[in-house]
């Protein structure tokens, strides 16, 4: 019979099991989530955007590694987030930058943005949003100039100066001539179709182009609880919303979703609004910081120097975080409003 | 169904091994060690010394203040009255009590000549010397509850949740011993004064529903049993309140407060077999389970019982058991000792032998916010794990962490690893000492301050 005298116990605090979700579970879901997107960039702009994700990937695991072990903290690239950041950065970069490019955007997104800060969850900006940002002050030449997918595919190495273009589709609606705006529109929409808008086949950063992978990818975080619906769809809902309702050209409607199809909305609001350490903790929170992020989306967009406002406004909706996680706190339990006591 | 609460967690309910096996009896263990404290209070005062006689169901113990009375759960000769230890943690006064196998009764044990006859005074005398508590595990004194409840409650619930993953206990005696709870919910109604009691129960035992349905309408009992949603802690007493009720308890209040009691199964059952046959409690059935038991088990054993006796009935502990725990995995205590014995709420047993416990080394907070999510009590976990990691007794304060009830929700959820609820333990003993302290500050300024009145005024 068993040998009650020498059993080897260990006595922690309750509970005595756990959840089966892990910090690298949920990493892995959302590197699941991108690989739609990732797919359709390869197909759209040639196999470039496959290898300059990897140099990215590849630059901030070495860049995490690299600080923790020079700090001699204790590894952490095990947990898979700086493999999430690499991707996302990669994501918001025009697919023909210089791979030394992006590896610049990786070791200020890994080591000032999160390692600095403490690490995962502590920083308080969105990592890739910040390298983007740096990235786009830098160099802002290669920074907007974009692959035209209808022109050629992007080479793996050297110069990509035949497929490069100036335009993206959010270009084409800037503009504070009513008339030029007008005929502008009206040139994208002879271009392009609704139909193209959503499937991506147009030109812009290398993961934010197909509408229809990333909405895939973000039921997928959605499904698997990764994320909550309150951040994506308060953000596009008041994009399209404000968008609907104050067209600057064209059909309310066209104007409307060539706003949300265009740009980097749908890989915003999906990947970068929700990113856990710079986002609200309630529910409540993230419908304010989704509708807030929407707001300066659709003010950089109409009144900024910047065709696209999804990167700023969710970097400026981070920094409202701590201020929405203190009016958002959940009512105590047992302490309800008295009826009548708001009169 | 009922309403719903807040936030919680669904773990795999692990019943399976132990839900549809019989209650057994363990044969008569060759000693028990009675703890004096089994109960929310004062431990008991000792009423035998080392020599005595006693037989089933004599008192051994007395209460002092707030508690129950113990009493011998089988015949035969007090060996010894030192400290054991216990399920709670440390040592604890006991009585150790050699079994002589007669099974004598006492002859304190009888039984009312007409228990329906019994006025409401009378039954609540029964139940308070029948040492009756909180059986699911809070074990806090059942006359007390009743007697402080008569008049402000109107909605008296029964707690047939059983929320925690392994344990089958209540279940079982539902389907075995239904007559039991529906006549202990029966008094529970005469006493006080209700027309009607609700008995909560999770819907994944549904034939346990339908075993207590049928023995509602055979008796015309004045019971319904409400179906609750699978979820954790949906036995929470707050928890199970706003379920059948839709009302909060308030802040550090009790569910007196909002016209609520709450009582376990087996405390029903406890309160009934008193009524009726004046026994009190000397048994208690212990669900034996978990990955490091050979084969799983419903028991039943007299109070005092070594678990290590359950363990031998149940096929003995598989090898690198390395944790034993005291209640379910949510909440129960972990044990650094087989040596402890069977007390009053002791419901289950648990042994792990494989990967339950999954800690990391260094966990850090990712701020999923799914913690927020899952805890019943509107909290928010992570803000309260930095403020008791860095000692912030006043931000403590604010974030009202004494309304934690250590339900483990969060910690369960937490896919960092976070040692939540270990943390909140900590933090809520930063909270009690900066108030004690605070306390006697106050105290000693005061006396400092008459001192010097009384000077001045010479």
């Amino acid at each position: 019979m068993t040998d009650y005298k020498n059993l080897k116990l260990i006595a922690t605090s309750s509970p005595h099991i756990r959840g089966s979700e892990t910090t690298q579970g949920i990493m892995k879901d959302v590197i699941i989530a991108m690989l739609p997107a990732l797919a359709y960039a390869c197909f759209n702009f040639g196999l470039r955007a496959l290898t300059l994700t990897l140099v990215s990937v590849a630059g901030c695991v070495f860049f995490e590694w690299l600080y923790r072990k020079l700090m001699k903290k204790p590894q952490s690239i095990q947990d898979l987030s700086s493999v999430v950041t690499g991707m996302l950065l990669a994501f918001v970069s025009p697919v023909q930058i210089p791979y030394w490019m992006i590896l610049i955007g990786d070791a200020f997104a890994i080591i000032i943005v999160k390692q600095l800060f403490g690490g995962i969850g502590k920083n308080f900006v969105n990592p890739a949003l910040a390298g983007r940002a740096v990235l786009l002050a830098s160099y802002a030449g290669s920074m907007t100039s974009w692959v035209d997918p209808a022109a050629g595919k992007a080479a793996l190495f050297g110069s990509n100066v035949d497929v490069v273009t100036a335009a993206t589709p959010l270009s084409y609606m800037k503009g504070t001539d009513p008339a030029a705006l007008a005929e502008s529109f009206g040139n994208l929409t002879s271009t392009y179709g609704v139909k193209e808008m959503f499937l991506g086949q147009i030109g812009g950063s290398l993961g934010e182009v197909s509408a229809l992978m990333l909405i895939i990818g973000g039921v997928y975080l959605i499904w698997r609880k990764v994320i909550n619906w309150q951040t994506p769809v308060a953000y596009i809902g008041t994009v399209a919303v404000l968008t609907f309702l104050f067209p600057k050209a064209g059909s309310s409607l066209d104007w409307m979703l060539y706003s949300i199809f265009g740009g980097g909305l749908m890989l915003g609001a999906f990947f970068m609004a929700t990113d856990y350490a710079t986002s609200p903790v309630t529910k409540k929170g993230q419908l304010i910081f989704g509708v807030g992020c929407g707001l300066f989306t659709v003010l950089i967009r109409y009144f900024g120097s910047y065709n696209e406002g999804v990167c700023y406004s969710i970097m400026v909706m981070n920094l409202f975080v701590p201020f929405i996680d203190k009016y958002t706190k959940p009512v105590r339990f047992g302490v309800v409003k008295k009826e009548g006591a708001a009169k | 169904m009922a309403q719903a609460f807040f936030g919680g967690v669904h773990p795999h309910d692990m019943k399976a091994a132990t839900n549809e096996k019989a209650i057994e009896q363990l044969p008569a263990p060759a000693q028990v060690v009675i703890p004096m404290s089994q109960h929310f209070g004062a431990p008991c005062t000792p009423l035998v010394k080392a020599g005595d006689h006693v037989k089933v169901g004599q008192k051994i113990g007395e209460l002092r203040g707030l508690g129950a009375p113990i009493h011998s759960s089988v015949s035969g000769t007090v060996k010894a009255v030192e400290p054991r230890p216990y399920s709670m943690g440390g040592n604890i006064m006991s009585v150790i009590i050699d079994n002589d196998m007669q099974d004598e009764v006492s002859e304190e044990v009888q039984a009312p000549a007409n228990p329906d006859a019994l006025s409401v005074d009378e039954m609540v005398e029964i139940v308070k010397n029948a040492g009756i508590v909180g059986m699911g595990g809070a074990t806090f004194p059942t006359h007390v509850k009743i007697s402080g409840g008569i008049g402000k409650v109107d909605t008296v619930i029964i707690n047939g949740a059983e929320c925690e993953p392994y344990i089958t206990g209540d279940h079982r005696a539902m389907l075995e011993r239904s007559e039991e709870i529906i006549g202990g919910a029966t008094y529970l109604a005469k006493m006080f004064g209700v027309e009607k009691v609700v008995i909560g129960v999770e819907v994944n035992k549904q034939n346990g529903i339908d075993q207590l349905n049928k023995t509602i309408a055979e008796k015309h009992a004045p019971v319904v049993v409400e179906g609750l949603r699978c979820r954790y802690p949906q036995g929470g007493e707050k928890q199970l309140c706003q379920a059948i009720t839709g009302k909060q308890v308030p802040p550090g209040g009790l569910p007196s407060n909002i016209g609520c009691a709450v009582f376990n199964i087996n405390t029903t059952c406890a309160i009934y077999k008193a009524i009726t046959t004046g026994m009190p409690v000397v048994k208690k059935v212990v669900t034996v389970s978990g990955s490091g038991v050979v084969e799983p088990k419903n028991v039943e054993c007299p109070i005092g019982t070594p678990v290590s006796l359950l363990f031998d009935f149940c096929g003995g502990l598989k090898d690198g058991t390395y944790k034993l725990i005291a209640g379910g995995p949510m909440m129960g205590m972990a044990q650094y000792t087989a040596d402890i014995p069977v007390a009053k709420g002791t419901g289950c047993m648990l042994a792990f032998c494989e990967k339950e416990e999954q800690t990391v080394e260094h966990p850090q907070c990712i701020r999923c916010g799914k913690c927020v999510a899952a805890c019943p009590m509107h909290l928010e976990p992570l803000f309260l794990y930095q403020y008791a990691s860095k000692g912030l007794v006043d931000e403590l304060n604010d974030a009202h962490i004494m309304d934690c009830m250590e339900c483990g929700a969060c910690a369960y959820t937490c896919p960092a690893r976070l040692h939540l609820t270990h943390m909140f333990k900590t933090g809520k003993q930063l909270v009690k000492d900066a108030a004690a302290k605070a306390k006697a500050a106050a105290e000693a300024k005061k006396a400092a301050e008459e001192a010097q009145k009384e000077v001045v005024n010479k």
